[in-house]
């Protein structure tokens, strides 16, 4: 979905607040709370098998964007995480909320996902492809940016993932490679890029041959 | 910031009551939380990705291994683990920088780089560094000469990325530890380079574990 997640390349925004090398990354967490957000993520992903992670970056993805922008990271995925756990009926949103003591927003509705495509032969290094002109109205690991967009493939994964347009919506999902496939700066950003290149992991179902 | 969109229970009430609602139902196994946050806040760290670096600047074979299988290179540290399935290094040359980025979430390899830091996380990482690559780092004090290419690596699908930076002059006769000193959690991102005046310090900031 062409969501609010969805920002790279997206201009208006200021400094980062960081300068290289000036700050510890210990303590990892900086508020009590913060460790359950990854903790109660990963019990449901990888413990309880209740949902996966790309549902769980869906679920983040249909948080309300005025919700998305205001909320601090791992504030997102505590929302995220609760959703599905309602959506798949373990928990109870009125449950969540009297515990909570007051609101408890949780994500937007879902759609159906989409499957992956007919397998296609596979691309190899050095293939010219071009991004599929795919406007998908659920989840979807292909960046905007790179929409229709034309590269090189730079390397293919010798692991095959599920399609994450699928597996996001909790469906059963086709196992593909994906490629490192680099764009060229100026195909992306015109005369205004400042990268050289830029190499975005994409499943098989996202390419066509160019 | 105001509208009933965004009037919530406080974060740390949302995130105590998903806790409480899954404990009732006992599903949570024991120490589950605890160990999962010992993993978060202390195995998976920088310092491992810096003792990979190091590896690879003193042994030309295992340096080829990590280029070519950096998951099997980890491994061999013992670095596994989720975010850290598909472990590929990037290799900066003296005129190549590598910079990693996740612009839909905040995808990282977990095991060799950590969780990811909050900058990382950010809107204008996420947003700027794609398009606006040269002045973002600049601006947090990485000032390429022009000559140096940037390509930014987008983590958009479950290969996850650690940067290897060429060993700086000046390191010549340096033992392992004191090269992993000045491999910091910003250097295997790809926002910084290593500093040969840092090494071997062992206090300050870096004792903090970048």
């Amino acid at each position: 979905m062409d969501g609010i997640h969805d920002l790279g390349g997206v201009q208006g925004f200021g400094k980062v607040a960081h300068k290289a090398n000036s700050v510890a990354y210990r303590p990892v967490f900086h508020e009590p709370w913060e460790h359950l957000a990854y903790s109660l993520l990963f019990l449901g992903a990888d413990t309880l098998k209740v949902f996966n992670v790309d549902e769980l970056r869906h679920a983040i993805e249909r948080l309300d964007p005025r919700q998305y922008f205001a909320s601090p990271y791992y504030d997102r995925i505590v929302a995220g995480t609760a959703s599905l756990y309602v959506e798949k009926g373990v928990l109870s949103h009125a449950e969540l909320e009297a515990l909570a003591g007051g609101r408890f927003a949780l994500a937007r509705p879902q759609g159906l996902g989409r499957p992956a495509r007919e397998t296609r032969p596979p691309f190899e290094v050095g293939d010219r492809v071009r991004v599929a002109g795919a406007f998908v109205p659920g989840h979807t690991r292909m960046p905007g940016y790179v929409r229709g967009k034309h590269g090189t493939i730079l390397h293919r994964t010798g692991v095959k993932w599920p399609f994450p347009d699928a597996a996001g919506h909790g469906r059963p999902a086709a196992l593909e490679p994906t490629y490192h496939v680099e764009f060229k700066g100026s195909d992306l950003w015109g005369e205004t890029a400042e990268a050289a290149s830029v190499v975005v992991d994409l499943w098989e179902g996202y390419l066509d041959k160019a | 910031m105001s509208g009933p969109i965004l009037e919530q229970a406080p974060v740390a009430d949302r995130a105590r009551a998903l806790e409480a609602a899954l404990r009732r139902r006992h599903l949570v196994p024991e120490g589950f939380v605890e160990d999962f946050t010992r993993l978060m806040e202390q195995d998976w760290a920088p310092e491992n990705g810096a003792r990979v670096v190091a590896r690879a600047w003193v042994d030309p074979g295992y340096r080829d291994l990590l280029l070519k299988d950096g998951t099997s290179a980890c491994a061999q540290f013992g670095y596994v683990g989720p975010q850290g399935e598909y472990i590929v290094a990037l290799e900066n040359t003296p005129t190549l920088q590598n910079v990693i980025v996740c612009t839909l979430c905040s995808c990282t390899a977990w095991p060799v780089l950590g969780l990811p830091p909050d900058w990382y996380k950010s809107f204008e990482y996420r947003a700027r560094v794609v398009r606006e690559s040269r002045s973002v780092l600049r601006e947090m004090g990485l000032d390429l000469p022009p000559e140096v290419d940037i390509r930014v690596w987008d983590t958009t699908a479950e290969t996850r990325y650690m940067v290897l930076p060429f060993r700086p002059a000046g390191t010549e006769g340096w033992d392992e530890a004191k090269l992993a000193s000045i491999v910091t959690k910003d250097v295997l991102i790809g926002i910084a380079r290593p500093d040969p005046a840092a090494g071997g310090t062992g206090g300050g900031l870096r004792g903090g574990g970048y």
